[in-house]
């Protein structure tokens, strides 16, 4: 089995973030990348096992993070196999580098759930859950194929599989001329491949951006708006979305479902979801509508508390300041337009959170607003979903993969290689695209049911 | 009347080029062998086209060269002409062909075959297999004989309940009106065995005198002949070749065969069995490609012994007068005089899916199959299974490990995992598209693919295995020598460049890069390689493929290594698949059928899903703890 690594922690507010690696070539890249203290050579695969080592990562010359470093040998470990944690604190940021340059040295990164799995395969698990995973599979196996399928079902799944559909047609073009050349020429087809190929890679290119971008639409940082009635949500809303989603008025309460945005902030994506405001109410659509908000604060990643600069602090945003204790909160001071009763200061000490001043009506503050939302992020202070980053990685490392296999492929028209060698990079593209669509073999159900299944990593 | 004759370790049947390789392989590794035709004269035959190799099939005769059998040795004898094709593309396509003469290259195996020690020829249809639990034990002839033996090759090819026919004619008999063999079938039907019925055909052969020539490209043989076998010494084959020609049909050809086709018995079906798409016959062709105003037609001698020429791409079912109205059309052969007619030939084989990869049956112990009777067609399809699985009948006598060579092993890898795995409604021809990994299986490294494989077998010497030692060093150390030589941006240097089109040296750089450049190669840098050693011309080339397409087969075998995970995971075939919670219906008949011996040749079955696989390999997992278990109870107590 191949070395995998993955980002082990949710990042959270202490900004210890731990990436793990696992397989047969752990040591090989933790030793390319791990520097000790002082100037001399500490190879970590000749370290004893269970050992913590403390020291640098770097990319070459570049350090990235100081680290402790525990190194783990096979079989025992979680997974079986070699495996190497760095626990380093930089944030977010930091940890996603470390892992990208765990990825640049050999490991792939893991499928949700490849941890468990591997510890399965390796033994680590007892016959009792064996089994349960096989009636899970059981259950599942009905509709497996269809259900792979669905996983990524819209619109990026059907521009991959037609990308797919043009890459096998040259591929099938080529291989039919090298058996068959009495009827099927191949003169002048590395032009017309390299003609074809241009659409193909400028699309992969799009689909790179935007898993950089907006990754998958479903995915993202749940986000919850709270504040008492007409404190302005809907107006923020609209002005982070830019089109008139959410029902504006100045007739509290007019929000009476929850709706659900993506707001994308470069490299993250908010899922925000719009509540009806919080305050004491008798009407009971409404109290629904209040009990919701509760709720999706609750499961929330991350919220954003408006508050009415208008009005001083009442016994509504008393409720909501219960309901947002402990969680990961922007306060945003809303209606600087209008004359202001509350300020930053008081409201820093009243939340313990952050505070920005914006009018959403008039969309002031509403880029300083962004910028302290993704600082706080890449700061660590949002917690994320990590599997949202793993697939993400894993996706985009099978596009990226994709587009350098096609740019060998163009490598090999342009230096004038036969034909013939054309298929290997075109078969690799195409089997890499294959994996995002889960039409591999190794991208099997089994990845699935762990994923789901079995608890965290 | 049945009576005891004789008791052998192997019996093979028939004398075609599986069962000559089959018998040769058994025979040598010094088991008592005998090997059974309809006709001692036959033996080797060659009924279709004059030549040996080609495209893919080249390389299925170098592999088997370098395992140790004898197609290879023996076309190096007997050829008449012999060309390297697809030179303008990639190496791993190159394909060699030599037009045999014919009557040489079956004399000359005969004679190979009359002389080896523990092979004894039998002139006898052998009619039953004697099967006892499952459990071959002999075969009997038609005259009543009994022969004990271990295991048993079948080769029959194309002579089961065979049937030659051409438009209204059909005469029951094998090729070349040989006599058929139509017992055998009955008896593998009895043993619960599949039957299918495949045709497949040739075309006429023609008087040369009746040739005009001077209407038809002349093709030449290669100026320097490259041999089959590794250990054919190239000195010693260069010599006079014959000419082959070529000519081309035009519309009145195909408008005279789209106004016979109701008299086609391929198209009034009259024929049954089905033709390989890929060895069309001229009506297929016609029928199929409607846009094509011509066909190419190789006109080739048969040998040096005989007038007559074979009309390579012409082969036909159409009755004898449209034949002569057909060929007649064609420039060059307007007075042509037709020596045998074209005709198709029908005749029973098996499903392959009932073998194992080692080529035994899977329901009987100690009966193996090989060649056209498993559904492929040509001679060196048919020679590779033949040694396949004489290979794995004389390992089972000996109780030694059976051999099956992976896909990326060899294209003998992947014409057997094909056979046995995959659905195949026409006879299966090998070709280049069917291997993945065709970068490293290419026809000339062979020899270091397989001939230490060889070797183990007993097939390969002492002393060929260490001459193939010897060059794999020779290799590794100039291929080294090259990567670290460094060479400067000297006069010398940058004239050379520009004298080939090269972009000249910035700075110093290895001979390596230099051969790596498209517009240069290994053998080029002679000229500025000043240290260079003087190496055999086969050791050259390797140096100069490895260097050139390093980055290419480096990523070849990442794929192979993704490959091999699941080939290297195991399934017994005693495995039953109904135990399996959580597989489909349809997976688990098709696996229950055809057994297959790996996760991965299970990946390949058709019906088999990517889900199916998953719950095997978790269904593996926890069959592996339960004996891990076990075991440490056993400790314990």
């Amino acid at each position: 089995m191949n070395t995998i690594a993955a980002i082990a922690t949710a990042a959270s507010s202490s900004g210890i973030g731990i990436v793990r690696i696992s397989g047969e070539e752990s040591f090989q890249i933790i030793d390319q990348i791990f520097k000790g203290k002082g100037k001399k050579e500490k190879k970590l695969s000749t370290e004893p096992s269970h050992t913590i080592h403390y020291g640098f990562i770097c990319d070459g010359d570049e350090v990235i993070d100081e680290v402790l470093v525990l190194i783990m040998k096979g079989p025992k470990s979680y997974t079986g196999e070699d495996t190497v944690e760095i626990d380093c604190h930089g944030g977010v940021l930091v940890t996603r580098k470390i892992l990208e340059t765990v990825l640049n040295y050999g490991a792939r990164p893991a499928e949700p759930g490849e941890y468990t799995k591997r510890a399965f395969l390796n033994g680590r698990m007892d016959l009792s859950q064996a089994e349960a995973v096989i009636d899970v599979i059981h259950a599942k196996n009905q509709y497996a194929l269809k259900s792979s399928v669905r996983q990524m079902e819209g619109a990026i799944s059907k521009r991959i599989r037609q990308l797919r559909e043009k890459l096998i047609y040259q591929i099938a073009f080529i291989e039919s001329a090298l058996d068959d050349p009495e009827h099927i020429s191949l003169n002048g087809y590395g032009e017309t491949l390299h003609k074809e190929l241009g659409p193909v890679k400028e699309e992969i290119d799009e689909l790179i951006r935007s898993s950089e971008n907006g990754r998958v639409l479903s995915e993202g940082i749940e986000t919850v708006i709270l504040g008492k009635p007409n404190a302005g949500k809907s107006s923020l809303l609209n002005a982070l979305v830019g089109e008139e989603r959410a029902i504006v008025t100045d007739i509290a309460g007019t929000t009476r479902d929850t709706l659900k945005e993506t707001i994308l902030l470069e490299d993250l994506s908010l899922n925000i979801i719009d509540t009806a405001g919080i305050r004491d109410t008798n009407d009971v659509v409404e109290k629904i509508g209040v009990e919701k908000a509760k709720r999706a604060a609750d499961q929330a990643d991350f919220i954003i508390y408006v508050v009415d600069g208008t009005c001083p602090i009442d016994e509504n945003d008393e409720e909501i300041l219960r309901v947002i204790k402990d969680k990961k909160v922007l306060v945003v001071l809303n209606k600087s337009d209008l004359f202001m009763v509350l300020s930053v200061e008081e409201l820093k000490e009243k939340t313990g959170h952050p505070v920005i001043v914006i009018s959403a009506r008039e969309q002031q503050g509403i880029k300083r607003m962004e910028d302290e939302i993704k600082s706080m992020f890449y700061e660590g202070k949002i917690d994320f979903n990590d599997q949202v980053f793993i697939t993400n990685a894993r996706h985009k490392n099978a596009l990226f993969h994709a587009q350098k296999s096609l740019s060998m492929v163009e490598e090999s028209i342009l230096s004038g290689m036969p034909e013939d060698f054309y298929s290997i990079d075109l078969m690799d593209a195409y089997e890499q695209l294959g994996t995002i669509l889960g039409e591999a073999v190794e991208e099997d159900l089994v990845n699935e049911i762990f994923r789901k299944f079995c608890m965290g990593k | 009347m049945q009576y005891l004759e004789e008791s052998y370790d192997i019996v093979v049947v028939g004398a075609g080029h599986a069962g000559c390789e089959a018998a040769l392989a058994c025979a040598r590794l010094g088991l008592e062998t005998i090997m059974f035709t309809v006709s001692v004269d036959s033996i080797a035959l060659m009924p279709c086209n004059p030549n040996i190799g080609g495209s893919s099939k080249g390389h299925l005769v170098k592999e088997l060269d370098a395992l140790g059998g004898e197609m290879g040795k023996n076309i190096d004898r007997t050829f008449i002409q012999s060309k390297m094709l697809n030179q303008s593309k990639g190496p791993a396509v190159h394909s060699l062909r030599a037009q045999a003469d014919k009557q040489s290259y079956t004399s000359t195996m005969r004679r190979t075959l009359e002389n080896t020690d523990h092979l004894t020829i039998r002139q006898a249809e052998v009619s039953e297999l004697v099967v006892n639990n499952g459990e071959l034990t002999g075969v009997k002839t038609s005259s009543g004989a009994f022969y004990r033996c271990k295991a048993t090759v079948l080769a029959t090819g194309t002579y089961l309940k065979s049937r030659c026919i051409y438009g209204e004619m059909s005469i029951e008999t094998g090729p070349n009106g040989l006599m058929a063999a139509n017992h055998l079938s009955e008896s593998l039907s009895k043993l619960g065995i599949e039957i299918r019925r495949f045709k497949t055909g040739t075309p006429a052969r023609v008087d040369k005198r009746s040739i005009d020539f001077s209407k038809m490209e002349e093709q030449f043989g290669d100026k320097v002949v490259v041999p089959f076998s590794f250990s054919t010494d190239p000195e010693t084959i260069q010599k006079e070749q014959i000419s082959c020609w070529l000519t081309y049909t035009n519309e009145t050809t195909h408008e005279i065969i789209r106004k016979n086709l109701d008299r086609s018995p391929l198209y009034s079906g009259a024929i049954e069995g089905t033709g390989p798409r890929y060895c069309p016959s001229i009506e297929d062709k016609v029928v199929k490609f409607p846009d094509k105003d011509r066909h190419q037609v190789f006109v080739e001698p048969e040998g040096l012994y005989t007038n007559e020429m074979y009309l390579g791409g012409m082969s036909s079912s159409l009755p004898e007068d449209v034949q002569y109205a057909m060929y007649r059309s064609v420039p060059g052969l307007e007075n042509v005089k037709i020596v045998r007619n074209a005709y198709a030939i029908e005749y029973d084989c098996i499903d392959p899916r009932q073998l194992t990869a080692t080529l035994e049956f899977k329901a009987i112990k100690g009966l193996f199959s090989g060649g056209q009777l498993n559904g492929s067609s040509g001679y060196e399809e048919a020679a590779v299974q033949g040694f396949m699985a004489g290979v794995n009948a004389a390992m089972k006598c000996l109780g030694r490990d059976p051999v099956v060579l992976d896909r990326s092993q060899a294209y003998i890898g992947v014409l057997i995992d094909d056979l046995v795995t995959k659905e195949s409604k026409e006879p299966y021809r090998m070709m280049t598209s069917r291997a993945e990994y065709r970068l490293l299986l290419r026809q000339d490294n062979a020899d270091i693919r397989l001939r230490k494989i060889g070797y183990q077998i007993g097939l390969v010497s002492e002393e060929q295995y260490k001459m193939l030692q010897e060059k794999e060093i020779a290799i590794e150390k100039e291929i080294k020598r090259l990567e670290s030589l460094n060479i400067g941006a000297s006069k010398e240097v940058q004239r050379f460049l520009e004298e080939h089109e090269s972009t000249p040296l910035k700075t110093g750089t290895t001979l390596a890069e230099l051969v790596r450049r498209p517009e240069l190669n290994y053998f080029m840098l002679t000229e500025i390689d000043k240290q260079r050693p003087n190496l055999p011309k086969d050791v050259a080339e390797q140096v100069n493929i490895n260097i050139k397409y390093d980055g290419y087969i480096r990523r070849q075998k990442q794929q192979v290594l993704q490959y091999k995970k699941l080939e290297n995971r195991k399934l017994s075939i005693e495995f039953d698949y109904s135990n399996v919670k959580g597989l489909r219906k349809e997976a688990i008949q098709k696996l229950n059928i055809y057994k297959p011996m790996s996760i991965g040749q299970a990946s390949r079955i058709s019906g088999v899903s990517p889900a199916d696989i998953s719950v095997l390999l978790v269904y593996l997992e926890q069959l592996r703890h339960q004996r891990k278990e076990t075991a440490s109870r056993e400790d314990e107590s």
